[in-house]
């Protein structure tokens, strides 16, 4: 994205001014005023959250909740937090990841470098069904599922992450590859060059940030999946993200607030931590196909 | 070198792209297929072509919990497309004028957009918590019982707060991108003419930024139509059923009332929007432009 545009700002208080960071800063607070709220709650002891007013920050700092949520928290009868979840969403992302981003790359390089006829109506198909609701595809990916031996497994879900990640990340390096200038693509098959050899070492070289821009879709796409996750696991393969609402929303025992905001933060962790690292690289990740396409 | 056959020249990549050609063909092409078809069955516990005609969908549009469901979602989609699109276009112009600070916004109203919807869903629930949260501090003040989550007249605008929140920041960036590539000789010449800075926005930008706005368009109804997870974590469809969706329509009738003919019908209904909205779309952003 290029510098800002738009009339020079005067120096003075005007009353434009006035609007533009007044406007700003109230949208702030309602945009920061979660999170404040968050992190406050899970800091303070239970007595005091029923006493007390939910802005206030915690008279006496407590980091028990957070303890509990990720050691003790109950969902049914196991009560090991959230732990579990967060490794089974860890063994879940990480083949996902890689799986579904040497899928897409090779589709999308494909795609920009070796069309034939034909190539793009599957793509536009891909396209259009990134924009099918899961419901109308759940019950066929059920069968596939049952008939590979995966429904209920780790690799089950990674095959379902990788699926469903296909369209996005395959219009992503499309579109990047397509921007590279084709003299480089043409020089290596003058040189012989085969469609692997250009993959490897033309285009992979000059091409690590839109597999940076890929990662971060994908690292705060699955580790926010609920859907996929409360349809195609079990409760020992449960992602984090469903073990948080069982947790949260179980309707047994009192309710803990300051656990359940430790645990939702607990959650929220990982994708805030990959968009505050990564910048602008994360802008370019969400509007990925949404300006260009 | 000799020059290779047309066939054998584009096997590699052919090979290379089976995977996704198979998921294009399979399941986005014969997954709505098997659903649709599906949904003409009395499939129950299990699928199973036996036929019903139009029954599912008899049954579904005289389901309370349907009708109650489409309003819902109607309600919530209209709130939520006007109050993104908006809310996003304005603080996208915010931002866009050179403003002191603009890192630091754009960080504080994008990272919503990080968190994903049970995790935004359960910090709503707890906000607006109605003894403990906003609800509570305001009756504390004397403002009156207010309580969107166990009202079932406000409970989608709860829903829709929280909504807003984690969703604008999205629709801000594609915004901002589109207001970066609007070319400075714009604002000179309306500036020269006289015209207000609101009017110049008005009359001359947004319509500008049609093509932006349709991305906008696209990509907030396809998350509308997907609403699901919020739900689940912010009020499990409830007070009642005055929450209810139709994603968790199908849900339910899949998963928990054991009646996937239902299911398939409901779902079939789902793609409607998506039909109507997406499918030109596409077109009109892909199929002009096919090379090769």
């Amino acid at each position: 994205m290029s510098g800002p545009r738009g009339p020079r700002p005067r120096r003075v208080l005007s009353r434009g001014n006035v609007f533009v960071y007044g406007t700003l800063m109230l949208v702030s607070v309602y945009y920061l005023l979660p999170l404040w709220v968050m992190v406050m709650t899970s800091l303070k002891g239970l007595p005091e959250i029923r006493m007390g007013n939910i802005f206030a920050p915690p008279v006496e700092v407590t980091f028990q909740p957070w303890v509990k949520a990720w050691a003790e928290a109950c969902t049914g009868i196991n009560c090991d937090g959230l732990s579990r979840g967060f490794w089974n969403s860890v063994r879940i992302l990480i083949p996902s990841l890689v799986l579904s981003i040497a899928v897409a790359s090779v589709n999308g390089y494909a795609l920009s470098s070796w069309r034939f006829r034909g190539s793009e109506t599957f793509f536009v198909i891909l396209i259009v069904g990134a924009f099918i609701p899961y419901q109308v595809l759940l019950y066929p990916v059920v069968i596939l599922l049952r008939s590979l031996g995966l429904y209920g497994s780790i690799w089950g879900l990674v095959l379902v992450h990788t699926i469903f990640g296909m369209p996005i990340l395959t219009l992503l390096f499309r579109n990047y590859f397509a921007s590279l200038p084709e003299d480089l693509f043409k020089a290596a098959r003058v040189d012989g060059a085969g469609f692997w050899g250009i993959y490897l070492k033309i285009i992979l070289p000059v091409s690590l940030p839109i597999f940076a821009v890929a990662a971060i879709i994908q690292v705060t796409g699955i580790w926010n999946d609920f859907f996929f996750g409360v349809v195609f696991a079990r409760p020992e393969t449960y992602p984090m993200t469903v073990q948080l609402n069982n947790i949260v929303n179980s309707v047994q025992g009192v309710k803990e607030y300051n656990v359940n905001m430790a645990a939702t933060l607990l959650t929220g962790l990982l994708p805030l931590a990959v968009y505050f690292a990564s910048g602008k690289l994360f802008m370019r990740g969400i509007t990925a196909g949404a300006v260009k396409v | 070198m000799p020059r290779p056959v047309r066939l054998l020249r584009n096997l590699q990549a052919k090979l290379a792209m089976a995977p996704m050609i198979a998921v294009a063909l399979v399941l986005f092409l014969g997954g709505p297929i098997w659903t649709l078809l599906h949904s003409f069955t009395d499939s129950r516990l299990l699928p199973r072509l036996r036929w019903v005609g139009l029954d599912q969908y008899e049954r579904l549009w005289a389901s309370r919990k349907w009708l109650v469901s489409i309003e819902n979602l109607a309600l919530y989609g209209i709130c939520s497309l006007v109050g993104t699109l908006v809310l996003g276009f304005v603080l996208a112009a915010l931002l866009d004028r050179k403003i002191r600070f603009e890192n630091t916004f754009r960080t504080i109203l994008l990272y919503p957009v990080a968190l994903s919807f049970i995790v935004t869903g359960l910090i709503w629930q707890w906000l607006l918590n109605p003894e403990l949260g906003i609800p509570g501090v305001m009756r504390g003040l004397g403002w009156g019982a207010f309580d969107p989550l166990n009202d079932p007249s406000l409970v989608m605008y709860g829903l829709g707060v929280a909504g807003l929140w984690q969703g604008t920041g999205l629709i801000m960036c594609i915004m901002l991108a589109g207001l970066r590539g609007i070319d400075d000789n714009i604002w000179n010449a309306a500036r020269v003419d006289g015209v207000g800075v609101v009017k110049t926005y008005l009359s001359i930008i947004v319509p500008m930024m049609r093509p932006v706005f349709a991305t906008a368009l696209v990509l907030i109804t396809s998350g509308i139509v997907k609403l699901y997870d919020l739900v689940v974590a912010m009020t499990s469809g409830g007070p009642g059923i005055s929450s209810e969706v139709p994603a968790k329509y199908v849900m339910d009738a899949m998963f928990g009332g054991q009646n996937l003919g239902q299911g398939f019908a409901a779902a079939t209904m789902m793609l409607v929007p998506v039909v109507v909205i997406v499918v030109p779309w596409t077109y009109l952003a892909f199929g002009r432009r096919k090379r090769g």
